[in-house]
């Protein structure tokens, strides 16, 4: 069951991204172009997430468990260190520049996008340097 | 300043998906949506491998069912080069899982239960995400 809830969760994940329009890397650059022609919509996207699912993990917390799981598994890390600051500029730089962040990437494979796939290899490249150097600062 | 392409309703209402797809996953499976975890963790960790490829495929086929049943484009502009592309790519690759989180992560599971450290992680990102074009637009 837990199988078919991730799959669901994913494409009502990739039908929020393409409804916001935040699968359309011009859409993210305008909210990014502050100081240019700016385009607020993603602070929105982010505010009715935000409304929906911030009440909702405060109701959820207090579950002994999962509906479809043994535990709530997520990481409860309060470090506020230099990977973390140094991991969310390099993410930004790389966020500015291409307009893309891992969700709306992975979407856009859909429309066979060979830009955005050669973003993803590259992402996944990333991700596999850091899983292999151990720099993650998630555990 | 100049305000373009402005979309609340469609940003807000597309936020609401994303942030019901987030709620979905956490009280059905116990796990926090964060993109760049899931993509990476289905990479490099045999620990729930399945479910996170699920998930990814699920993000793939949501436009397509979107398209489907719409029948409406969705409209991806990429207007970046593929060398500036694969860079970005490596960036937020190594970003993301340096600092832990994207902006599903971060800005969305981690803000919804004010954890200081996805906050700041948060604004750090798009602070560096706004230099980023705003430099880039000079060039």
């Amino acid at each position: 069951m837990n199988k078919l809830v991730s799959l669901v969760s994913g494409i009502i994940f990739g039908i929020g991204l393409v409804i916001s329009e935040m699968i359309n890397p011009a859409k993210v650059l305008g909210f990014l172009d502050l100081f240019g022609y700016w385009d607020p919509s993603l602070a929105f996207v982010m505010i009715g997430a935000l409304v929906v699912s911030s009440p909702m993990f405060h109701l959820i917390k207090n579950n002994k468990k999962p509906l479809f799981a043994e535990k709530f598994d997520y990481s409860n890390n309060k470090n506020i260190n230099t990977k973390l600051i140094v991991g969310s500029a390099l993410f930004g730089a790389g966020w500015g520049l291409g307009g893309l962040c891992p969700g709306p990437a992975i979407s856009s494979i859909a429309l066979f996008n060979v830009y955005s796939i050669a973003f993803v290899i590259s992402m996944f490249i990333g991700f596999y340097i850091v899983k292999v150097l151990n720099f993650s600062a998630t555990r | 300043m100049n305000i373009i392409n402005f979309t609340p309703v469609s940003a807000f209402t597309g936020g609401v998906i994303i942030g019901l797809a987030v709620v979905v996953f956490f009280l059905l499976n116990g796990r926090l949506v964060g993109i760049s975890g899931i993509a990476s963790n289905a990479l490099t960790e045999k620990n729930n491998r399945f479910d996170n490829f699920l998930f990814l495929v699920g993000l793939i086929i949501g436009p397509i069912l979107y398209t489907l049943f719409t029948s409406k484009q969705i409209s991806v502009t990429i207007s970046s080069s593929y060398t500036l592309l694969i860079i970005a790519g490596l960036l937020v690759g190594l970003g993301t899982r340096i600092s832990g989180g994207c902006t599903s992560g971060h800005g969305i599971s981690g803000i919804g239960r004010f954890s200081l450290r996805s906050i700041i992680a948060t604004i750090t990102f798009m602070i560096v995400g706004i230099i980023t074009v705003f430099v880039k637009n000079l060039i």
